[in-house]
């Protein structure tokens, strides 16, 4: 059966392709059926890869017409894949009905890229060579960087573009030589013939996990790779803004896993997992930090995107570390729980980016202290916020909860391998952890609080519009799965069972019910459904308890302003000023933790009295990455384009000169190397 | 199936218990601090009165409030109280303990606190804007101190479920550990902290700079009013419950033991929220309270304690000697 749902599912990519160049070349009254043919070819792919899991999980290869001259593309359909197709097709399903919204598909420039931005995400999971994966891993982030520039009238997005595809061209440059390195001799880059040759050992080892862990994880968003992260997302219409953080995040992890899981070899030193736990706790507290802190909505969620991929990351190090201690049931509850929580984060992102687009267009903007009050008029848009930042939040019975519960305890089961620096590695692990799913919760009251609930900020947002139709059904539709993944985790760790398998050799199908995941068999486990239940329960008696002791109905009145006067009748919503807003809700996190992680710094500015000039506050902030690493290369470079810039410019007698002893250095070269 | 019957009727009067004893709590602290001060001071059962009387009068709503606003009461109540629902005050084996996992506890805990912020945030004053804020602030740095010490008992007992931690420690045969006297103090500078006590926070209070909690919720009155008032003071009884359950679990009753061993396993209950709450009123008395951002310091040095004792559990020989 594999063989023809690999067919279709090459089908599909074609189709994709196809489609991005009709939409090139097609008027602007063929954008609608392109997008309905992206639909049905998603919608396609998601339900050929999830029969695939669920029927039969034996790999299957596809030789493809193309590619290098005498050596094809591969294309290969296995367990691990699959997941992440599925994860893909969901998202992209969601994101081009989202896109049907007359609206949304008024911009038209971004149009040919979508269907291309899928299909090439789809060709890196299904990639059976490492020409097919570096190949559709760079089509990927050209589509993405195209739409990016998307609107490149504003100059943030040309900043962001430009940041966007250095870090692209970079992760490039790491990529094929790590794949060079894992292959053998042979030509040709199949992966079969890298699981059949001698893994890398040594330095090479070490090379390889360097190189993806750069190549893969500036994709990925891993710090200190994650600075172009919650510019470049934010940049992009907001289906496709949601389809990079959603899905592409979750191909580059892809790309890590298959290399250092599969494709590495199984026999690889322990330490492996330690580069990434860090870089994944690094990426999760800044990230997180980041979120409280941005003040565009989608800036917040890409920032939070970095969390969570930060909390993946640590997940994926933890089964490393597992896997070379030979604890095939721990290793599996730490990539249980990491691939779950991709799923999930999957999932709630990207309904969280479309409710952003919605609010957006609703309320006429997507800064934070333009909006507010939404829940009144946008009360579908609300709710479908609240489903999704429930996972976001890491609460139960939230999704986002069950996957980091299974990932803590992996970390909490670890420290039995031993070796006093990985248990203090560990400990540090399950605090930051905690604080970044703090942190992530405390973003999500934020964002809530601050453009959905109080009062308008602006007449716009007043009077905003609620969604309807095509975006109405994404959001539900992802609303109602996000809040099932969270319910019913243990069928997905069921359903994951074969890629578990494939990675680190186990599954985890002994120690997981329908209603409970436990870390073991025979150990108490979480179970979500008796959770949902439970807190189903304290409501019906408390609801009944206040229905039979406590009197009916409410009065209404102005709220309590604090003494204050009444806003004057020009101020409908009061006084904006006196409602807390992004910046001053970010205020108590920012200072006692941004000062230290973000170099933070306030600046008031407080006229005497008797000067009419206003008073000001000027918050400032520096993330390290960009501090220490971004700036001090692009310094570098602006340097080199100087000494370029003043070759450029010699006078014809020294450029003739420099080309003459050029010329001589070159043979004195050849010659030195002819004679040896 | 007696012992599921035993276990059902052990949770329900766990439940009832729990409701009951919240308010007398929450009014007992405050008796013995006006006693401590020299002052009468009102009768212990007066939140119980004040419930009563709330429970008859209608919420007056502001203008904008949203559904949100009206069903957070209700919604943060059954957090809490589900929670409460998992931890066990006199006996081990009910029906919920299965269940009963550490960290489900901790998030069912932040369940209530997200939606009693969101709620501030709902009316758009600055009011609920100042405490909603500050109390998240506040839960980003005692959410690390929680968790590790969750961590290092887990790594003690082997497991996250707070049943079978409670079992294990009742039967003593961890012994004295310094580990665990370090997550002790931390445990309770955190319940200080999350149940917005001296010197965190002042549930007296109504000005504007001291306070984080009633300011979340300064926009509630008559029925909503009470159930909020209920929530705070079941949460006080759930983390000294907690406490007790994690450091002192003796007396407790067992399904084993059965119907005899819940007198004894009652009355320990009783004394050991009298002694927390003793304690804890004597803390506030000795205590001023503390700026705002002095909390992460002092939440910080709980997060110290936490991993000073997971670092203690790793160098102790016991640790490896247990697990392999």
């Amino acid at each position: 059966v594999n063989d023809l749902l690999l067919q279709i599912l090459a089908l599909v990519v074609a189709a994709l392709f196809v489609l991005g160049l009709l939409g090139a070349v097609a008027p602007k009254a063929a954008s609608a059926m392109i997008m309905a043919a992206t639909i049905a070819a998603s919608v396609a792919g998601g339900i050929a890869a999830f029969v695939a899991l669920a029927t039969d999980n034996s790999a299957k290869t596809l030789v493809l017409p193309l590619g290098l001259p005498g050596v094809p593309m591969l294309l290969t359909l296995d367990a691990l894949s699959c997941v992440f197709l599925v994860l893909l097709f969901v998202s992209a399903t969601a994101c081009s009905i989202y896109a049907m919204d007359p609206h949304e598909a008024e911009d038209t420039r971004a149009l040919p890229f979508f269907p291309v931005f899928i299909g090439a995400m789809a060709l890196v999971l299904l990639a059976g060579d490492g020409f097919t994966l570096v190949f559709g891993f760079e089509a990927m982030s050209l589509a993405s960087w195209a739409t990016v520039l998307a609107r490149h009238e504003e100059p943030a997005s040309r900043d962001a573009a430009l940041l966007y595809i250095g870090i692209a061209a970079f992760g490039a440059a790491c990529l094929i030589p790590a794949l060079v390195l894992l292959s053998p001799a042979s030509p040709g880059l199949s992966f079969a013939a890298m699981r059949a040759g001698i893994p890398p050992d040594g330095w090479r080892a070490t090379l390889v996990l360097v190189l993806v862990l750069l190549g893969a994880g500036s994709k990925a968003g891993l710090a200190p790779l994650h600075v172009w992260l919650p510019l470049a997302h934010p940049a992009a219409p907001s289906h496709l803004s949601a389809l990079m953080s959603g899905a592409m995040t979750k191909v580059a992890l892809y790309v890590v896993i298959r290399l250092l899981f599969d494709l590495a070899g199984p026999a690889q030193p322990m330490w492996w997992g330690a580069p990434l736990i860090v870089m994944g706790l690094a990426s999760a507290v800044l990230g997180a930090l980041r979120a409280n802190i941005e003040d565009d909505i989608k800036a917040v969620l890409a920032a939070s995107t970095i969390e969570n991929v930060g909390l993946i990351a640590v997940g994926i190090g933890v089964a490393l570390i597992a896997r070379a201690a030979d604890q095939p049931i721990l290793a599996a509850l730490a990539m249980g729980g990491a691939l779950l929580h991709a799923i999930n984060h999957g999932v709630f992102k990207t309904l969280l980016f479309l409710c952003a687009g919605s609010a957006q267009h609703g309320g006429g903007s997507r800064a934070m202290e333009r909006l507010g009050g939404l829940i009144h008029r946008m009360p579908y848009t609300t709710a479908c916020v609240l489903a999704g930042c429930l996972g976001l939040a890491a609460l139960p019975p939230g999704s986002g909860f069950a996957s980091e519960w299974m990932m803590f305890q992996a970390v909490l089961g670890a420290p039995r391998i031993g070796g006093l620096a990985l248990q203090m590695l560990l400990v540090a692990t399950a605090g930051l952890m905690a604080m970044a799913a703090a942190l992530a919760a405390a973003a999500a009251v934020r964002l809530i609080g601050v453009v959905f609930l109080g009062r308008p900020r602006t007449p716009r947002a007043a009077a905003a519009d609620e969604a309807e139709g095509p975006v109405l059904v994404s959001l539900i539709g992802l609303a109602g799965l996000s809040l099932a993944l969270g319910l019913l985790p243990g069928p997905v760790i069921r359903w994951l069972g074969p890629a578990l398998r494939l990675t680190v050799g186990t599954a985890m199908t002994e120690q997981t019910g329908i209603g409970t995941i436990r870390p073991a068999s025979g150990v108490a486990g979480y179970a979500a459904p008796a959770i949902a239940v439970l807190i189903g329960l304290a409501l019906a008696v408390a609801l009944l308890a206040l229905r039979r002791w406590a009197v009916a109905g409410h009065r209404q009145g102005p709220a309590w302003a604090n003494g204050f006067a009444a806003a004057p009748a020009w101020l409908p919503f009061g006084d904006p000023l006196t409602q807390y807003g992004a910046a001053s809700f970010a205020q108590p996190v920012r200072r006692a933790l941004g000062a230290s992680l973000l170099a933070a710094r306030e600046q008031v500015d407080m006229p005497a009295p008797g000067d009419t000039r206003p008073a000001s506050l000027n918050v400032s902030l520096h993330d390290p990455a960009m501090f220490y690493l971004f700036t001090p290369i692009a310094r570098l470079r602006g340097r080199l384009a100087a000494l370029v810039d003043f070759m450029q410019f010699l006078t014809i007698r020294r450029t003739l000169s420099v080309m003459f002893v050029a010329l001589i250095l070159f043979l004195t070269i050849i010659a030195v190397l002819e004679s040896r | 199936m007696p012992a599921f019957a035993t276990g059902l009727a052990a949770q329900l009067v766990h439940l009832a218990l729990l409701v009951v004893a919240a308010p007398l709590v929450a009014g007992f602290v405050p008796w013995l601090k006006a006693r401590l001060l020299g002052r009468i001071g009102p009768p212990p059962l007066q939140p119980w009165r004040d419930l009563l009387k709330l429970l008859r009068k209608q919420p007056v709503l502001a203008f904008n409030a949203s559904w949100l606003f009206q069903a957070a009461p209700a919604l943060a109540f059954a957090a809490t109280l589900a929670a409460g629902a998992l931890v066990p005050s006199f006996a081990l084996g009910m029906t919920t303990a299965p269940a009963a996992d550490l960290l489900v506890i901790a998030g069912l805990l932040a369940l209530g606190r997200c939606i009693l912020a969101l709620a501030g945030m709902d009316i758009g004053t600055a009011f609920g804007g100042i405490g909603a804020s500050r109390e998240m602030m506040f839960s980003v740095f005692a959410e690390p101190a929680l968790i590790l010490v969750f961590f290092t008992l887990a790594l003690l007992a082997g497991t996250t479920n707070l049943d079978a931690i409670a079992g294990v420690l009742r039967d003593g045969a961890l012994g004295l550990r310094l580990s665990l006297g370090l997550t002790l103090i931390a445990t309770l500078a955190i319940a200080v902290a999350e149940n917005g006590r001296i010197p965190v926070d002042n549930p007296a209070t109504h000005l504007e700079l001291t306070m984080v909690h009633e300011a979340m919720v300064l926009e509630y009155s008559g029925r909503d009013l009470a159930l909020i008032e209920l929530t705070a003071s079941l949460k006080l009884v759930l983390w000294l419950t907690l406490t007790a359950a994690m450091f002192c679990p003796f007396g407790l009753a067992t399904p084993q033991a059965g119907l005899l061993s819940w007198p004894l396993g009652l009355l320990t209950w009783a004394g050991k929220i009298g002694v927390l709450a003793v304690g804890l009123a004597g803390f506030e008395t000795g205590l001023a309270k503390m700026r705002v951002f002095r909390v992460p310091e002092f939440l910080g040095a709980a997060i110290l304690l936490g991993l000073l004792a997971a670092v203690f559990l790793f160098v102790s020989t016991g640790f490896s000697a247990g697990n392999d």
